[in-house]
């Protein structure tokens, strides 16, 4: 979003000590992006190895904090710290006392005294994870996804997918952590959806032209600053693109009055197989899981070649041992 | 100097106010004589220099110099320092009963006193809501020994539910001269049509906290660039806006007077502009907070920050400090609202909204307004003290009045530090502020409460 440069950066406090937390992915910029997918590269190898494991964390605690449900991204995260040699612990609301009238506040404090180096939090509160970072001492703080806010690790993994799946492809014009002309649309929910934030906030630092398609009542209600356009109409949009990128329908939109029906969505706005067919040969399909087939989009093109959602499952592994790594990492050598 | 400020209607005065006035408690011991020396005197009737002699808790002279006071006179230094009649505050949560561990009538009215108010207006929405003549009279009780007068706001509706008209005349007939549902407005038409009918007889004023709470319903910031970037649900200003021009269509159907609380958008200051000047019987009051700060301080999502009405766009604050400067606002009320450290310390979703103001509001005032003193104390003081009915608040400093006054050096800078706020509560959005105009001294009913910027009790 453009208009964060003329405003206090959401990610840096001042009067936050100078610390290493991934709480924007908009913090690292497009160089940052770019050395995050760089390291990613050595821990894809990793993955393929025997024994997929390096000492690069040994010694180190990470923390995944996860006042909400996700069980696919905290076993995301905590794969990729156990490959790092990290210990893990995990923390989850319902086994906590959160619900016991502790405030956020002495969890947060309670967790950091049994002496931990990392912790990924996870709230269905927008803006937890800078609030936790402010009451850390020394922890470092990585956003495993904040409310409608963001989900900087997703937006990494969705950018190494697209760069290295676009990699040699005739159109791609720049280097290999590069979105230069790269054509994407997000399609869907974009207002209640943190992916959607961090998304624009990667795609458009590595240079992709970014184009959100939903119905007025599922975009936020002000894109002032955002570098995007707009469309309400995916068949245009469709012919155009590199990468066509779904977000997932939460059926309690329909309680809200924002959308009449899920039928009424999956016909203008869902990847049917029809509408798949309007997509250039070699455009990507992406989706960041889990996948409401046959409303968003068909069975049938979520299954499709072109459909890279399980890669990007796959990939998170990867990027996150990255994350980890360049926030706690030791300096140990990664072929150790 | 502004005109002189609209008088309560004299026929509001018939009744006692429903304030604990110092004279009528006779359980302090006497108050001693107070000789407030080397000040400018600012009131309604305009600005000289002069002292005032305090005796028994009424002012026995002002506007001389007095070079020699009786013996055991307590002289309190008022040099480069303007005297004024003592702030009002249309809108404070004393949080008691119900809710101590945030405040109480007590600290309140300490945190009151520093900020030079001598009398303030505890909003009802208490637990239990002040909903009836016997919490009306609970609250009266404690506030008699309290460091500013305490006059009670009850509610319109029962339990502030908006389902059935609270007992109006009950709660009026004990003085009571404000009736608010505060907390969240009247969303019932016809239901506030009926109050403000009901009202019409009893000479008080219903004020209403505008808020469509459909429109408004799971905002927690205003809603607009930065609440979509924050990915925080927002509450547009047109939630307050509707409310505003429902409440006027109300006033002119039944011509009772309305007071608009905390208004905090561009278009209300707009629409109350437009109603004053069609004759509408309105009045309004707008927070310091709502006059300097923006939707743009809840970046970081520090829950200082989390208010409602919420901290609103640049545009909407410099809207608000028009409406104060061309009289469309009639008064600074702070909407003093304490939270608990624990309270605050949530996500900024279940994060309670409310900030405190009664030790900043001065200072916040003089330093963001670019107007003269007379007219910011006008904005504090006599005219908040006109709404609320308060006849022993915001006279003229002559003698034969009770002494109820503050001493305000308008020159001193000072730094807003949380840990050293009289308040239980340490939700203010100024911490680290520099403000500039601090309270020196504060008397009430001739009792010197504030001494050198210092509690005496
Ligand atoms: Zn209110």
């Amino acid at each position: 979003m453009k208009a964060a440069t003329d405003l206090p950066p959401v990610g840096r406090h001042a009067g936050q000590p100078a610390r290493r937390h991934l709480l924007s992915v908009a913090d690292l910029g497009a160089d940052g992006i770019e050395e995050v997918l760089r390291v990613t590269d050595s821990f894809v190898e990793v993955s393929g190895r025997a024994i997929p494991k390096v000492p690069a964390l040994r010694g180190k605690t990470v923390v995944s904090l996860f006042f909400e449900d996700s069980t696919r991204t905290r076993l995301s995260f905590e794969t990729a710290a156990r490959r790092l040699s990290a210990d893990v612990m995990t923390f989850s609301a319902a086994s906590s006392s959160v619900n016991k009238g502790e405030s956020l506040r002495d969890t947060v404090e309670t967790i950091e005294a049994m002496g931990i180096d990392g912790v990924v939090v996870r709230h269905a509160g927008s803006g937890v994870p800078w609030q936790v970072a402010r009451w850390l001492r020394q922890a470092a703080v990585i956003n495993g996804g904040d409310g409608w806010h963001e989900h900087p690790t997703q937006a990494l993994l969705d950018c190494y997918t697209i760069t290295r799946m676009l990699a040699g492809a005739p159109a791609h014009e720049g280097g290999p952590g590069s979105l230069a002309g790269v054509r994407i649309a997000i399609v869907g929910d974009i207002r209640h959806s943190r992916v959607a934030r961090s998304d624009v906030l990667a795609f458009s630092a590595l240079g992709a032209h970014v184009t959100l398609v939903a119905p007025p009542t599922l975009l936020p209600p002000s894109l002032a600053g955002w570098p995007v356009e707009v469309s309400h109409d995916l068949d245009a949009v469709l012919p155009t693109l590199d990468v066509v990128y779904l977000l997932r329908l939460q059926q309690e939109r329909m309680r809200e009055a924002l959308l009449p029906s899920l039928r009424e969505y999956t016909a203008t706005y869902g990847l049917t197989s029809t509408r798949a067919r309007l997509l250039p040969d070699d455009a990507l399909i992406m989706h960041p899981g889990p996948v409401n087939r046959g409303v968003e989009i068909a069975a049938e093109v979520a299954d499709q070649p072109s459909s890279v959602i399980t890669r990007q499952v796959a990939n998170g592994v990867a990027v996150r041992m990255a994350v980890l790594y360049l926030l706690l990492g030791s300096g140990v050598d990664l072929a150790a | 100097m502004p005109p002189e400020p609209s008088r309560p209607d004299p026929a509001l005065r018939r009744q006692r106010p429903a304030t604990t006035s110092r004279q009528h408690t006779g359980v302090r011991r006497r108050p001693p004589t107070v000789l407030i020396h080397g000040g400018t005197l600012v009131d309604p009737t305009g600005t000289r220099p002069g002292d005032v002699l305090i005796q028994d808790g009424v002012i026995v002279s002002a506007g001389n110099r007095v070079e020699s006071a009786p013996a055991g006179t307590v002289v309190l230094d008022a040099g480069g320092c303007v005297v004024a009649p003592g702030l009002v505050d249309l809108h404070t949560h004393l949080r008691e009963p119900g809710r101590e561990e945030a405040e109480t009538v007590e600290t309140g009215s300490r945190a009151a006193a520093l900020g030079g108010y001598t009398a303030v207006v505890a909003m009802p929405n208490t637990e239990p809501a002040i909903d009836s003549a016997a919490v009306v009279r609970q609250v009266l009780e404690l506030g008699r020994d309290a460091l500013c007068d305490v006059a009670v706001a009850g509610s319109i509706t029962v339990g502030r539910e908006g389902t059935r008209l609270a007992p109006l005349a009950e709660m009026a007939a004990l003085g009571v001269k404000l009736f608010t549902d505060d907390g969240s407005g009247v969303q019932d038409a016809r239901l506030m049509r009926r109050a403000l009918e009901y009202a019409s007889s009893l000479g008080v004023t219903l004020a209403q906290h505008c808020e469509d709470s459909s429109l408004a319903a799971g905002g927690h910031m205003h809603e607009g660039e930065w609440s979509s970037r924050l990915g925080i649900p927002g509450q547009p200003a047109e939630a307050e806006e509707l409310m505003v021009m429902r409440d006027l269509a109300l006033c002119r159907l039944t011509g009772t007077p309305v007071h608009f609380l905390h208004l905090s958008t561009a278009r209300s200051v707009a629409m109350v502009r437009g109603a004053k000047a069609s004759g509408l019987p309105v009045t309004a009051e707008a927070t310091p907070h709502h006059l300097c700060l923006t939707d743009a301080c809840v970046a970081g999502y520090d829950t200082v920050f989390k208010v409602n009405p919420p901290l609103r766009s640049a545009e909407d604050a410099a809207a608000i400090r028009a409406g104060l400067a061309d009289g469309t606002i009639d008064a600074i009320a702070t909407d003093h609202a304490p939270h608990a450290k624990e309270a605050k310390e949530a996500p900024f979703d279940q994060a309670p909204p409310g900030m405190i103001g009664l030790e900043t509001a001065l200072g916040v005032a003089l330093s963001e307004l670019d107007l003269p003193i007379e007219r910011v104390v006008a904005l504090l003081s006599w005219k908040p003290a006109a709404i609320a009915g308060l006849a022993e608040h915001g006279r003229p400093i002559t003698a034969g009045i009770p002494a109820n006054l503050c001493v305000i050096d308008p020159e001193m800078e000072w730094t807003v530090d949380p840990a050293r706020m009289a308040s239980r509560s340490r939700n203010t959005p100024f911490a680290g502020r520099t403000l500039r105009g601090r309270v020196r001294h504060t008397v009430l009913a001739g009792e010197p409460v504030v001494v050198n910027g210092q509690a005496q009790r």
